[in-house]
């Protein structure tokens, strides 16, 4: 039901670099968990979908500024930082 | 071993130092087995301690040493989710909860030990290694807030977990101790480090129904900063009333399990009406409950890509290598099923099968239980279908999964549900799940009161 080619798609869209002696074991478990997973095609009764359980609408409230956290707070986590900023990995090839 | 509670703790308050108390527990809890620490908040406590000593820390919870799971923020007090990946994460800010013990006067012993992102019924997703059950330590405390569970009374007087489909009624049903998830809502979010928004909820543990309404007093109420926060305070009022009370059917475990419960239920019997309800939506409550909940973590987790906190690599790469490198090296294996399980569920061609499917079973749930609460006040099940696991036991995800069949329905609906030790079976503790309708937990606390004094 699941293929090998299937897991590597899959953990390229959740960006997880999946290793060659990884693939099965994850395959095997995707296979009997989605197939479980398969009971729900026995419902037939047609709903509205809950989202959220609570029957809240927008909450409005003042607009007042407040201080944000210090650039230094922030940046404090961050193993590459350059001039005050958060340094990324490069985004073209 | 008598529990700590709030009571006993304050008596002892009464003739002796704090600095003192709190000292002692931490060197029991250095010595300890459980494992159920992650990082321990020493030097601040012991300060915490000497200002109640001086008479400058006050508030309803002051001086009362107690643990936060560790998927609960803290400010300058590392916060791991149990995971590789936040390691080293050191938080700016208060959760909203934290906030709210710090200004009673609570004394944070340390963040407790989980499974990964909340991710497990066992604590076994741990990357800090498995907590033990104080009543047998081959066996594990569950999960997946086990460190909580296995702390209170013991290693704190009261602890916080979270609770995503039973992770905190799980430690509560095998650590012998009480635990509430409370209503969807009802305590602000702000500050947890979300797994499954639409289901998740900070909750009180404790060794007894007094001091778990004590912590829940103190954390329930509004909050702007959590969008889905209900607003609404809570103040417990002790009613004395006959109830009606419904066995869920569907809502099993084994025959060890079961013998108590019904031992139990007799008791009950002798006050309040039981009686028995069908829910057939349940069947399909499980998989839907793992549907959604994997397609709200493949989301969340994606904020996880090594750049602004957490782990990180040394030499920044093109961003695709860079993001799934650490991503493969910081989550476990638990973490990296469900966040690829959901990116499935809500990728193209899957969606309607199975994350829109999942959320009209969720309507099919909430419909079911709407119909049980027109006939009943209460519902009651045994909280887990088994006594604790030994580790290792529960080898295959799938079977794992399984052993929250009866706590993850609640998630779905966002009712409040309360686990309440009931007694043992072969020496290991076993909980009784007390569900109520919304907002109403009130009248699961006033049961909760009556069946620890029945039991006493």
């Amino acid at each position: 039901m699941i293929t090998r080619e299937e897991v590597y798609h899959i953990a390229n869209l959740a960006k997880i670099e999946v290793s060659e002696d990884e693939v099965e074991s994850f395959r095997k478990d995707f296979e009997s968990i989605l197939q479980y997973f398969n009971i729900l095609d026995e419902v037939e009764e047609d709903v509205e979908p809950t989202f959220q359980v609570l029957p809240l609408k927008n909450i409005f409230r003042e607009d007042i500024p407040k201080d944000s956290l210090p650039r230094e707070e922030i940046l404090k986590n961050a193993k590459h930082t350059e001039d005050g900023y958060f340094k990324g990995p490069r985004i073209v090839e | 071993m008598e529990m700590l509670t709030i009571k006993s703790w304050k008596e002892r308050l009464e003739s002796e130092k704090a600095y003192d108390l709190i000292s002692e527990l931490f060197e029991k809890i250095e010595k300890s087995k459980l494992n159920a620490y992650i990082t321990l908040n020493k030097e601040d406590a012991l300060k915490k301690a000497e200002d109640f000593d001086r008479g400058k820390l006050r508030g309803r919870l002051a001086g009362i040493p107690i643990g936060v799971k560790d998927c609960i923020t803290t400010k300058n007090l590392r916060t791991t989710c149990a995971s590789k990946i936040l390691y080293n994460y050191i938080p700016p800010f208060d959760a909203h909860v934290v906030e709210r013990i710090k200004e009673e006067g609570a004394i944070i012993v340390g963040k407790t030990n989980m499974d990964e992102f909340a991710m497990g019924t066992t604590t076994e997703t741990s990357y800090f290694g498995v907590v033990r059950n104080p009543y047998d330590l081959n066996r594990v405390a569950g999960g997946s807030s086990g460190g909580s569970g296995a702390v209170v009374g013991r290693e704190a007087v009261l602890a916080l977990g979270s609770d995503t489909g039973g992770s905190i009624r799980c430690p509560a049903s095998f650590c012998g101790v009480f635990g509430l998830k409370p209503t969807y809502g009802f305590v602000s979010r702000y500050g947890l480090i979300p797994y499954a928004n639409s289901l998740e909820q900070i909750g009180p543990m404790a060794s007894c129904v007094e001091d778990l309404i004590a912590l829940f007093e103190v954390i329930a109420g509004k909050d702007n900063r959590d969008s889905t926060n209900a607003g609404k305070e809570f103040k417990f009022e002790r009613k004395d009333r006959k109830l009606r009370i419904g066995i869920v059917k569907e809502m099993t475990a084994d025959d060890k399990v079961m013998d108590k419960f019904y031992e139990v239920v007799e008791q009950v019997k002798s006050k309040h009406h039981v009686g028995e309800v069908e829910m057939p939506s349940f069947k399909y409550a499980l998989a839907a409950y793992y549907i959604i909940a994997m397609s709200e973590a493949s989301s969340n987790l994606a904020r996880y890509d090594g750049v602004r906190y957490g782990y990180a690599l040394d030499k920044l790469d093109s961003w695709n290598r860079y993001f799934s490198k650490v991503r493969a090296e910081g989550f476990g294996k638990e973490v990296k099923r469900r966040i690829m399980l959901g990116s499935y569920a809500l990728s193209a061609g899957y969606y309607g099968k199975y994350y829109l499917k999942a959320l009209k079973v969720r309507t099919l749930v909430k419909n079911d239980f709407a119909r049980a609460f027109n006939d009943f006040d209460l519902l009651i099940s045994p909280t887990m279908p088994a006594l604790p696991f030994k580790i290792g036991e529960l080898a295959d995800p799938l079977t794992m999964y399984k052993m929250d069949v009866n706590t993850v329905p609640i998630n779905l609906a966002g009712l409040p549900a309360l686990s309440i030790p009931i007694g043992f079976v072969k020496g290991l503790p076993v909980g009784m799940q007390v569900i109520g309708n919304y907002f109403d937990e009130n009248t699961i606390l006033n049961f909760a009161l009556e069946v620890e004094q029945l039991l006493n």
